[in-house]
């Protein structure tokens, strides 16, 4: 038995050189401190994003990217395929716990300052990799071609149009004309499931590839500590100590995930019509209230500038900036503790939660 | 697989035995759960790949042509269901309705006006105009529907 192992491992070897893949998975450790359960989350997010390519692959064996096949199509699943209802729900579920994971990740690497340098590439392959998760979302949600998918795809795509100079373009380019239609359905599925996978799965390569080349970065608190001697230095080999762990979390996630899925199965709603008036209380999905909810205070004129532009505009240069924020805060690349970049992590975070908040109650 | 370690050397004693039992168990335990977890994903999956029946129902009617839509001594294919089917007119006037379904290997058949018989052109297969297999490759007769004449429409049935 090991015989065999051996030899396995040496015909590989011999062929593509896998001793250095080994040595490459062996040689990152992960710090132990009282901050590494934040190291989790990344590989909980990748997880959850591996259930979604196995499942969506499922899905589209059924699905039918059309206005007058989408819905009866869902339905086929839900209703007459064999776990069809099981899968498409864990799809759902899984999308909205993968965001969920994905903003825990993006607010923990801020808070650590784990993007300082030389890690600035990881932090925009990351943000990159936020927008698209995003992507995936919003185009995922018309696919059922439900009522609500439809209007909100109908308003989102509306507000690209606030966009300066290229908005009417833009909404052509979404919607494959000038109304959310049958083309838009088409387009959105290719979006979803062709260009953006393609996408993602490079940026992650990237992604995954800095992290494993660079190591996990330990916060500059704890580093100091472990400076003036305070605290020992721990660590723990990733391959494979670490990822056994992580392994453990993910069979707990799919428990979750499974019994959300079971008990809480997801809905699809009645079927869209397009010349039906929009239902009442439609808004976006969660990880878009806050920006929804910021554009329904925005007054519809602030001096001579629309509110819906001067909102596009304010969220843009925040996304700007929080891409960028690894070059802006570069002093903590020296272990300085910078105090205002906290601080303007923490105002963003609160700014999200009490959004969200009042945009559900 | 998870537990392996490095130090499972032959001939070490009663004490590495005693640990081994141990640890056995501990495989055992840990390999059967994994296999049952791997086992309630893969089950679903499978039975989700395979397609669930067309719900067909028995009773099928549809409308196949107009009246005055065939001349005499011609046919036309035309949906039935998920099948293509064939409505004939004979030379006399009267209309035939079969599947279009080839019984060998499932060509779609065609009426040959100038034999008055339907043909498969896929291995020669022929048909008379009762559908029974009269030369040619094919083992069975075509199954036959019920013609009705409604108003404009010619109506084709397949009953259970
Ligand atoms: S399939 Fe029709 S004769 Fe062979």
């Amino acid at each position: 038995m090991a015989n065999l192992k051996r030899r396995t491992l040496d015909w590989l070897n011999e062929r593509m050189g896998s001793d250095g893949i080994e040595e490459f998975l062996r040689h990152k450790r992960v710090p132990i401190h009282r901050h590494t359960v934040w190291y989790y989350f990344g590989g909980m997010a990748l997880f959850l994003f591996i259930i979604q390519v196995l499942t969506g692959i499922l899905l589209l064996m059924y699905y039918r990217p059309t206005a007058s096949g989408a819905f009866e199509s869902v339905q086929f699943i839900m209703t007459q395929v064999q776990f069809g209802w099981l899968i498409r729900s864990i799809h759902s579920w899984s999308a909205n716990l993968m965001i969920l994971i994905v903003f825990i990740h993006m607010f923990s690497v801020f808070f650590m300052k784990a993007y300082r340098k030389p890690r600035e590439l990881t932090w925009v392959s990351g943000m990159l990799l936020f927008f698209i998760v995003l992507a995936f979302g919003f185009s995922g949600y018309l696919l059922p071609w439900n009522t609500l998918a439809f209007f909100a795809t109908k308003v989102g795509t509306d507000m690209a149009g606030f966009t300066p100079f290229a908005g009417k373009w833009i909404v052509e380019f979404l919607r494959g004309g000038d109304q959310v239609t049958g083309a838009t359905l088409t387009r959105f599925f290719g979006f979803h499931v062709a260009v953006l996978p393609g996408i993602a799965t490079l940026l992650l390569a990237f992604h995954l590839l800095l992290v494993q080349k660079l190591g996990m970065s330990v916060p500059p608190g704890v580093e100091k500590e472990i400076e003036d001697g305070h605290l020992p230095e721990r660590s723990m080999p990733f391959f494979p100590n670490f990822l056994l762990r992580d392994i453990m979390g993910w069979y707990g996630a799919l428990g979750v995930l499974g019994a959300l899925a079971a008990i809480f199965p997801w809905e699809l709603g009645v079927k869209a019509n397009p010349f039906g008036s929009a239902p009442a209380g439609i808004r976006p999905e969660w990880y878009f209230l806050f920006m929804y909810q910021t554009l329904k205070y925005l007054p519809s004129k602030v001096s001579f500038i629309d509110g819906e532009l001067l909102g596009l505009m304010l969220f843009g240069f925040a996304g700007a900036v929080w891409v960028i924020v690894p070059f802006l805060d570069y002093k903590a690349g020296f272990g300085r503790i910078t105090r205002f970049f906290s601080g303007l992590g923490m105002f963003v975070l609160g700014y999200i939660i009490v959004l969200s908040c009042l945009a559900i109650f | 697989m998870m537990a392996q370690s490095d130090s499972g050397k032959p001939d070490e004693g009663a004490r590495e035995s005693k640990v081994d039992t141990g640890r056995r168990w501990v495989n055992l335990v840990l390999g059967t759960g994994i296999v049952a977890t791997i086992a309630s994903f893969i089950y679903p999956a499978v039975r989700y790949v395979i397609p669930p029946p067309v719900s067909e129902s028995s009773n099928l009617s549809v409308v196949a042509a107009k009246v005055g839509e065939l001349k005499n001594n011609a046919a036309k294919v035309f949906r039935f269901g998920s099948e293509p089917a064939i409505l004939i007119r004979t030379a006399d006037g009267n209309y035939r309705a079969f599947t279009a379904v080839c019984t060998h290997l499932g060509c779609t058949v065609q009426y040959r006006a100038d034999l008055h018989e339907v043909w498969c052109p896929c291995h020669n297969g022929m048909y008379d105009l009762q559908g029974r297999n009269v030369s040619g490759p094919p083992p069975r007769p075509l199954a036959q529907y019920q013609v009705h004449i409604q108003g404009e429409d010619i109506v084709v049935v397949r009953n259970a």
